[in-house]
């Protein structure tokens, strides 16, 4: 039972089939994060994938831009209620990152510049649904917006493509990350709300 | 200090407008009952929904303004967005005795815990609510902690809880204000309008040695400039915490 308030009316600018409940349509790139944006210089930038043994695979700015690059337009959707239609990205998918890496493990902890981390599980970020982008409407993505690369997994609400990124972290069990410590949800999907612990 | 907040589910929960005040000729308090309210820490805020008669509803997030006492009240102060789609509601519309929705508390980061070390506060236009909340905290501890404030405003008649703050810059020790004018100044003010600079978080901040704890907050571009000068003078950015409210102004 919700509490009817006499007077609103709204501007309605969530009705349409392609937004996810609760969200509204901006055009600008609101930015949202819990610190000061990193600076990190191209030359000391890498990004590695470290399995459930230890075992480290990782790849320096040169060798990830080495790899087969996509270009792909997605909608992207933030916990704090904005989403964006059709933004153009490119960048690496994550399963030419994963190519060379055996693993049994489910989970994933990924892990960011800055100390940030979120949690997403694997099958979330193979078969073509999440990406290494570092560009960004056709120029190189902006600090502020997580450059020089950040993860991509439009799936779920935007805290878990992660700025910044460095490194995905394999877990035999899913752990909590940043937000998720702080009462997000473990997983965060936006077309069933999955906003905090709970929903 | 406040009891902590409780984790777990955020359930949605009716609160009741018992008061309302105009804090500047754009920005309202709200004070709301809400029954079994299970506390809150400085910093952090509550989702409001809003539904139409229709059944069409919007979410917003609002920071906490004040700070919590058993059995008290929660206070919100929204500033209207011209153009808003929920703030514009919540300030001329909204009435006492009627009820909304929301929940929380929300947010286990930005938020102050009653530590010992010197905090700075920094603070573009309705960001300085949650810091208001964590000035009221202490206050009402009588902490020691030597506290400062930034506050970037664009006039002196924008200015939230002018007077309050004033007031307890006489009477808690170890608060300090500075605000800045972006637009206009008060007569006599020694400096031009412009915005918080170098130079401005220089003096009126904490030398980085001291290791504060640093919070900032308001419009995205406001919090992204700040924190960038308070990196570049040496802040260690693990130390800043920040909380963007969106909108570019
Ligand atoms: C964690 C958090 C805490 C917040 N706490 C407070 C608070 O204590 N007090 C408060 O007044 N607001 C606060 N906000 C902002 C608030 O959630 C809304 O974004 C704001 O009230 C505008 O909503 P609206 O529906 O009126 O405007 P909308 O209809 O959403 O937007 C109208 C126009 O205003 C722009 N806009 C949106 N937000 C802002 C903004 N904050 N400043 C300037 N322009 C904007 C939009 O880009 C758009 O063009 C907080 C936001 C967050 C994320």
């Amino acid at each position: 039972m919700s509490i009817i308030s006499p007077g609103f009316g709204g501007r309605r600018r969530s009705s349409r089939p392609d937004l996810p409940p609760g969200q509204y349509l901006t055009h600008d790139f609101p930015v949202l994060s819990a610190g000061p944006t990193p600076r990190v210089p191209l030359e000391r930038w890498s990004f590695a994938i470290t399995d459930e043994t230890g075992a480290r695979t990782s790849w320096s700015w040169d060798e990830l831009n080495a790899l087969p690059q996509e270009d792909f337009t997605v909608d992207i959707h933030c916990v704090t209620k904005w989403s964006k239609l059709g933004t153009t990205w490119r960048g690496v998918p994550l399963d030419a990152l994963f190519e060379n890496v055996e693993t049994t493990a489910d989970f994933t902890m990924v892990h960011s510049y800055g100390g940030y981390t979120t949690n997403v599980p694997l099958e979330d970020l193979l078969d073509g649904k999440a990406w290494i982008a570092h560009t960004f409407d056709g120029e190189p993505l902006h600090p502020e917006h997580g450059g020089p690369a950040r993860l991509v997994v439009p799936a779920l609400y935007f805290w878990k493509s992660a700025k910044w990124v460095n490194g995905i972290e394999m877990l035999q069990q899913d752990e909590p990350g940043f937000w998720e410590e702080a009462g997000y949800h473990m997983y965060g999907d936006p077309w069933r709300e999955q906003r905090y612990q709970g929903d | 200090m406040a009891r902590a907040a409780v984790p777990g589910r955020l359930i949605w929960r009716v609160a009741t407008v018992a008061e309302a005040r105009w804090e500047t000729p754009s920005a309202r308090t709200l004070v709301l009952d809400i029954p079994q309210w299970p506390g809150h820490l400085p910093g952090q805020h509550v989702d409001v929904r809003l539904t139409a008669p229709d059944g069409y509803s919007a979410q917003r997030s609002y920071s906490i303004a004040s700070a919590w006492r058993d059995g008290g009240r929660v206070e919100l102060t929204v500033q209207r967005v011209a153009d808003g789609e929920v703030s514009s509601y919540l300030t001329d519309v909204l009435e006492p005795g009627q009820q909304l929705e929301l929940r929380g508390p929300v947010g286990g980061w930005f938020v102050w815990r009653g530590t010992p070390a010197p905090v700075l506060l920094v603070a573009g236009g309705s960001g300085v609510v949650p810091l208001m909340a964590m000035i009221r905290a202490r206050g009402d501890a009588r902490g020691r902690q030597p506290f400062r404030l930034v506050h970037s405003v664009r006039t002196p008649q924008d200015t939230l809880y002018a007077a309050e703050l004033a007031r307890r810059v006489r009477d808690d020790p170890g608060l300090d204000v500075h605000i800045a004018y972006t637009r206009k100044t008060p007569d006599d003010w020694p400096q031009p309008p412009g915005r918080i600079g170098v130079a401005t978080l220089n003096t009126h901040g904490w030398p980085p040695d001291f290791a504060p704890d640093v919070f900032v907050c308001g419009p995205t571009s406001f919090v992204e400039a700040a924190a960038d000068i308070l990196v570049a003078l040496g802040h260690d950015a693990s130390t800043i915490r920040t909380e963007r409210f969106g909108g570019t102004a």
